[in-house]
């Protein structure tokens, strides 16, 4: 037997992802749509979940399932632990300073929810404002509408230009004594546009502005260190990270969880209860009232260690290789306009073609057996902005392949046929 | 292949890219807004009604080629029908594109070409919302409806 030592440059040279063994990691991709192959290119909606996690979820159903925080029986202590060691994972996962900064919530638009209804609610009055941008999803709007018009707020919407990018400076005097908290997306899920994050934390906290990332589209797609960019709160979906639905996080600098009143009351939230007086338990169970979901906080700590077994940057990388050639590919075909050309961008490709409605393209690729999203995508402003009703947009995932986006571009070509 | 022909059959193309009573009508004594928020389809239809009869009928928005053409189909078809024929011509054609008809819609006339949408329940809500519209405008509903 003999080995030979590697060096540094021959381990590097090694395939460190290989998307087709990647692929049987995920069982449901290998099925036929209408009897082709199936082309799932709606991972911006939801991703689909490797064997770890339904496994992970399974064996907890099978073999952990009990209450957490509570018994002292085997069952309880056990879940107890795989639920906490998902929070510690998180903690890694997105580099907080600590565990208590995690609170696990059903999912973005409630890490949303949960930051307008406490943090705002406690400090925005009549006559502040609260700053986002024109290219937010839904959820990312309308909680803080709710926010300003139950306080007589006003909610300033930083601009974009036509390739999609935020106007910096635009946005930048936007900021004002009156600004209470800015809100902005991490990567656009209609147009991929990845915003300068770490920039305009910069500006709003030398104004001492705190800062809320919309981070479901990110998360999935590059390394993201909630200290480096310096962000006040950052909020993920699971689902859209490979992991379960109904479950996500809400990462918050700690200074500012301690000062936030609870948001929902019950079990778990508090330290003692009197008819008198309630304490409320420590972060970061002050803001988890209740039973959670338990079992898909085990199935996102599968997710997030698969991912990190994976490597966010490798994986970052693959799927922009893909954007690119799906990008130059797509965009040739004669009576087809990109929507979002952003310089910087990931894993959205949205797209127009001459003539023909959204819709229509959507169904005829189904026919093909290729899934995309058609519509507004929880995004009308953005849609407003571009003056289309809707558009088709393809979105990348880390098992996608380039065969994938050589069916989308048959496909494309199949609509222009059958619409004649 | 076949299923999707069916659905985008030759004229029903031919409509969504040259819609009949494409208009604003002037004349319009009752009108109403169709909105699908799923995919931004949004119709409005105008209606002239005398003496219980649709005596001019045009619509005008933005949708997809199946909603197009019905709406449009749907006003070569029913101008000139009293509003009780209209709510039957109706009442069959939303049989024929939930799959519910008994036949193939021949007493439909035209609009038998939308028997196709059956095979694609995604795509009812889009055949249907200028006719969604037309009830409303006919029954005074002023809120835009929405196929939610
Ligand atoms: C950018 C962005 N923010 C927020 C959300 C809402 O996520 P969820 O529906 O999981 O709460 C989505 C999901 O579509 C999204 O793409």
């Amino acid at each position: 037997m003999s080995t030979v030592a590697k060096t540094p440059h021959e381990i590097r040279a090694e395939p460190m992802f290989d998307v087709h063994k990647i692929r049987r990691d995920f069982p449901i991709l290998h099925q036929q749509v209408h009897g082709k192959p199936l082309v799932y290119l709606d991972n911006a909606a939801t991703t689909q979940k490797p064997l770890a996690v339904i496994e992970a979820i399974s064996n907890y159903y099978r073999h952990d399932n009990s209450n957490i925080h509570r018994g002292v029986h085997t069952l309880s202590e056990r879940a107890t632990e795989a639920y906490e060691k998902v929070r510690a994972a998180a903690q890694k996962f997105l580099n907080a300073a600590s565990s208590k900064e995690i609170i696990f919530v059903r999912g973005t638009t409630e890490a949303i929810n949960l930051v307008a209804q406490t943090y705002g609610r406690k400090n925005v009055s009549s006559g502040d404002e609260v700053v986002i941008t024109a290219m937010e999803h839904h959820s990312n709007i309308v909680p803080w509408q709710l926010l300003c018009e139950e306080k007589g707020a006003r909610l300033r919407v930083a601009p974009i230009n036509d390739r999609g990018e935020l106007l910096l400076e635009e946005f930048e005097k936007l900021l004002g004594p009156k600004t209470k908290i800015v809100a902005i997306g991490h990567l656009s899920n209609a147009l991929g546009t990845i915003n300068p994050v770490r920039e305009i934390v910069r500006m709003a906290h030398a104004r001492n502005i705190p800062v809320l990332v919309d981070g479901a589209q990110a998360a999935p797609r590059m390394q993201v260190d909630v200290q480096e960019l310096d962000c006040d709160f950052y909020a993920l979906s699971g689902h859209k990270l490979y992991g379960p639905t109904g479950i996500g996080i809400l990462y918050g600098k700690m200074e500012l969880l301690e000062t936030m009143p609870p948001w929902q009351g019950g079990g778990d939230m508090i330290a003692s209860v009197t008819f008198e007086k309630t304490v409320y338990n420590r972060l970061p169970y002050k803001f988890e009232a209740g039973t959670p979901n338990i079992a898909d906080t085990i199935g996102l700590g599968a997710a997030i260690e698969y991912l990190s077994t994976l490597g966010l940057e490798q994986i970052e990388q693959h799927e922009a290789g893909l954007l690119n050639y799906a990008t130059q590919a797509v965009g040739a075909i004669p009576g087809v306009r990109l929507v979002g050309t952003a310089k910087e961008k990931a894993g959205v490709l949205s797209f127009v073609m001459d003539d023909i409605h959204p819709h229509d393209i959507g169904t005829i690729l189904d026919s093909e057996g290729i899934a995309v999203r058609t519509g507004h995508h929880c995004a009308q402003p953005v849609m407003q902005r571009f003056n289309i009703p809707a558009t088709a947009r393809a979105s990348l995932g880390l098992y996608n392949t380039r065969q994938e986006i050589d069916a989308l571009v048959a496909g494309i070509y199949k609509v222009q046929e059958v619409m004649g | 292949m076949s299923e999707l022909r069916e659905l985008y059959q030759e004229v029903i193309l031919e409509h969504s890219k040259k819609p009949r009573n494409y208009r604003v009508l002037e004349t319009a004594n009752h009108k109403a807004e169709g909105f699908n928020p799923l995919c931004g389809d949004h119709f409005t239809v105008y209606l002239d009604v005398k003496d219980g009869a649709i005596s001019d009928i045009g619509f005008q928005g933005s949708g997809c080629a199946i909603s197009k053409a019905s709406a449009s189909m749907m006003t070569q078809t029913l101008k000139g029908k009293t509003t009780g024929e209209a709510e039957g011509i109706f009442s069959k054609f939303h049989d024929l594109v939930t799959g519910q008809a008994a036949g193939s819609g021949e007493d439909l006339g035209k609009l038998a070409v939308f028997a196709g949408v059956s095979e694609f329940p995604l795509r009812v809500k889009c055949a249907t919302l200028a006719w969604h519209a037309l009830r409303a405008a006919l029954y005074g509903e002023e809120q835009a409806i929405s196929t939610e």
